[in-house]
């Protein structure tokens, strides 16, 4: 086991290494940079002033060193400085984290208490009517656009209230900023609680056609508790590692929600630095979800060793 | 054991295939969804194809008259800010939203299975160097991976296609490689090496055609997600450009500002592609079910 981590923790940082240099050359291949940007808005072109500008950004340096200079300082703990407002990178992302780690939250805890249980009943229901509704608005759910079901949202408050909420603002207290947020988490969530019945639902068929459910069966314990207790235990393996990937699906999906609800979220804010080509915030988003994905899948790897006996790694 | 036949699979599954509407019926029989996701996807192709029959006006002529009008029965489902007809909007949209998600759907295929083949196929330090970096482009969102492409080709039509292929690649890859790792195991490849087949064929006769099935049922899912990453690409305006009416593209421009005063210009435009994607998820189940026995319920 302890070789294992070691090796698996290996991979990781090279996996991170990889993406680091991944996103860097593909913003460096990017047409235009913020000079080019910030001259167009203004309508003039001083090729000098567009010169220093460059300079001072350190974009006049060849790629490599350009790279050097950005790994050097994220290993000192220095983000480097968003070019739009001229503020440390980490002040400009860290207020954002909590807000989109609160939506992804409540979005997976939405997405499971929903689908799972959805999934269970509809494959213990397996082809009644029940069944067939589960499953057409499931697979519906994964047929929407997230960010097209926040607009529906978004128009069912404009019927029933005449306003809809804003979020600019963080929504002070516990219960309020839970209301609020259960509304954008909700739009993107469905996509996720739509998969997780899905997967619920074939996982525990497999299950359920299994020899130690027929000899469950046989010696005549009761239909709840097979289904309940004995299948469900092991259906649910294959879930756990779902919840793991469509928690990184979900950062996808935030970047259209946070958009729709107009929410000051991190995913929202790297679509605004894409089209800045604000280079440092770009490059610390990416890596910032990256790190985020590769820990994810990090500790479900481990979860998975914990909750089945039968994987063990390092041998 | 060579290629993919779907009469085949078919009459196993107990279809009567001597006739030419015997295995169809039996599709629609036994896969009511599967045909209703079948005939919603022929309904939109057909569209596309004969937008200019079934539409009136021109989907990219402006007419400030009729801005923001309401629909009606001469504007079926209304007019956009610039007085653009949302029906043929819509209609000419399913070119545009089609060719960019099939276009990147089977260049990403194309992609995947040749490296899928090659490192299932290969091993050694090309499927060592190949399976580290589909893994690296793995570690980020789909969505996020398709944004920074979009952004770092530059808005095109192409450019739209090929960021969204990039991402699918390793999806498909990996399936193929996992697959390419068993066949290459079974008995028919090790018969065709007995009587000394050169492994070139081996892999283009035997083990690619076998691949088939699993890459079918893939593809057709991951043509709904091709839809959907094309529509959100669009809608926050890293995808298809101007002036082509893309489905996405219909949302942005018609955004927040209009769930109050315009719904039509929200609601159309999105029924159109959660249709397509529910009709593309309908066949690829019951493409699974039919190809995939292990997941036969």
């Amino acid at each position: 086991m302890g070789s294992y981590l070691v090796r698996r923790f290996g991979l990781m940082l090279m996996t991170l290494f990889g993406i680091s240099v991944l996103i860097f050359v593909l913003l460096r291949l990017t047409p235009g940079n913020i000079a080019d940007i910030l001259f167009d808005a203004g309508g003039y072109v001083d090729p000098a002033d567009k010169k220093k500008i460059e300079h001072d950004l350190g974009l006049d340096k060849s790629i490599p060193e350009q790279y050097a200079d950005w790994i050097g300082g994220l290993l000192h703990g220095d983000l480097g400085f968003s070019y739009q407002t001229e503020k440390p990178a980490i002040e400009e992302i860290a207020p954002r984290i909590p807000i989109t780690a609160r939506l992804a939250g409540i979005a997976l805890f939405f997405a499971v208490i929903i689908g799972v249980p959805l999934g269970v009943v509809s494959a213990v229901r397996q082809n009644t009517k029940l069944d067939y509704v589960l499953r057409v608005i499931s697979l519906s759910g994964l047929s929407m656009p997230a960010f097209w079901l926040g607009l529906l949202i978004l128009m069912g408050f404009v019927a029933y209230f005449g306003t809809i909420p804003i979020y600019s603002e963080q929504p002070k207290g516990f219960w309020n900023a839970l209301l609020m947020y259960s509304v954008p988490a909700a739009a993107v969530g469905f996509r996720s609680s739509a998969l997780m019945m899905r997967l619920t639902r074939s996982s525990m068929l497999e299950v359920l056609r299994q020899d130690y459910i027929r000899t469950a069966r046989s010696k005549g314990a009761p239909e709840i508790a097979i289904n309940y207790y004995h299948a469900l235990k092991n259906a649910l393996l294959p879930v756990i590692t779902v919840i793991g990937i469509e928690a990184a699906f979900l950062l996808g999906g935030l970047i259209v929600t946070e958009t729709v609800f107009n929410i000051p979220g991190v995913a929202r804010f790297l679509v605004e630095a894409i089209r800045w080509r604000d280079y440092p915030m770009v490059q610390n988003l990416v890596m910032f979800i990256a790190v985020v994905v590769v820990t994810i899948n990090f500790a479900i790897d481990m979860l998975y060793a914990a909750v089945d006996p039968r994987i063990k790694y390092g041998n | 054991m060579s290629t993919l036949d779907f009469n085949a699979e078919l009459s196993a599954a107990g279809a009567n295939v001597k006739t030419r509407w015997g295995s169809v019926r039996f599709f629609i029989r036994r896969y009511p969804l599967g045909a209703i996701g079948a005939v919603i996807m022929a309904v939109f192709v057909l569209a596309a194809i004969f937008a200019p029959f079934i539409t009136v006006y021109d989907p990219l002529t402006t007419n400030a008259a009729v801005s923001l009008a309401k629909p009606s029965t001469q504007h079926w489902l209304g007019c956009d800010f610039m007085g653009r007809d949302v029906y043929s909007r819509i209609i000419y949209g399913a070119r545009i939203s089609l060719a960019v998600s099939m276009g990147s759907m089977l260049l990403g295929s194309g992609v995947g299975v040749v490296l899928g083949l090659l490192s299932g196929y290969l091993l050694g330090w090309f499927d060592l160097i190949t399976q580290r970096f589909l893994e690296m482009m793995q570690s980020l969102p789909l969505l996020v991976m398709a944004i920074i492409m979009a952004a770092a080709l530059g808005p095109s039509l192409h450019n739209t296609i090929l960021a969204i292929a990039i991402p699918l690649v390793p999806y498909v890859a990996r399936v193929i490689r996992s697959n390419t790792l068993s066949l290459r195991e079974q008995p028919f490849v090790e018969a065709a090496k007995a009587i000394g087949m050169s492994e070139r064929r081996i892999a283009l006769r035997h083990v690619l055609p076998n691949t088939l099935a699993p890459l079918i049922v893939l593809a057709t899912a991951q043509l709904g997600s091709t839809i959907l990453t094309e529509s959100s690409l669009s809608f926050l305006g890293l995808g298809v450009p101007e002036p082509h009416p893309s489905w996405g593209r219909m949302l942005y421009e018609s955004a927040a500002e209009y769930v109050r005063t315009a719904p039509w210009l929200v609601i159309f435009p999105g029924l159109a592609i959660s249709f397509v994607v529910f009709g593309t998820n309908l066949l690829g189940d019951a493409l699974r079910d039919l190809l995939d026995p292990r997941q036969r319920s």
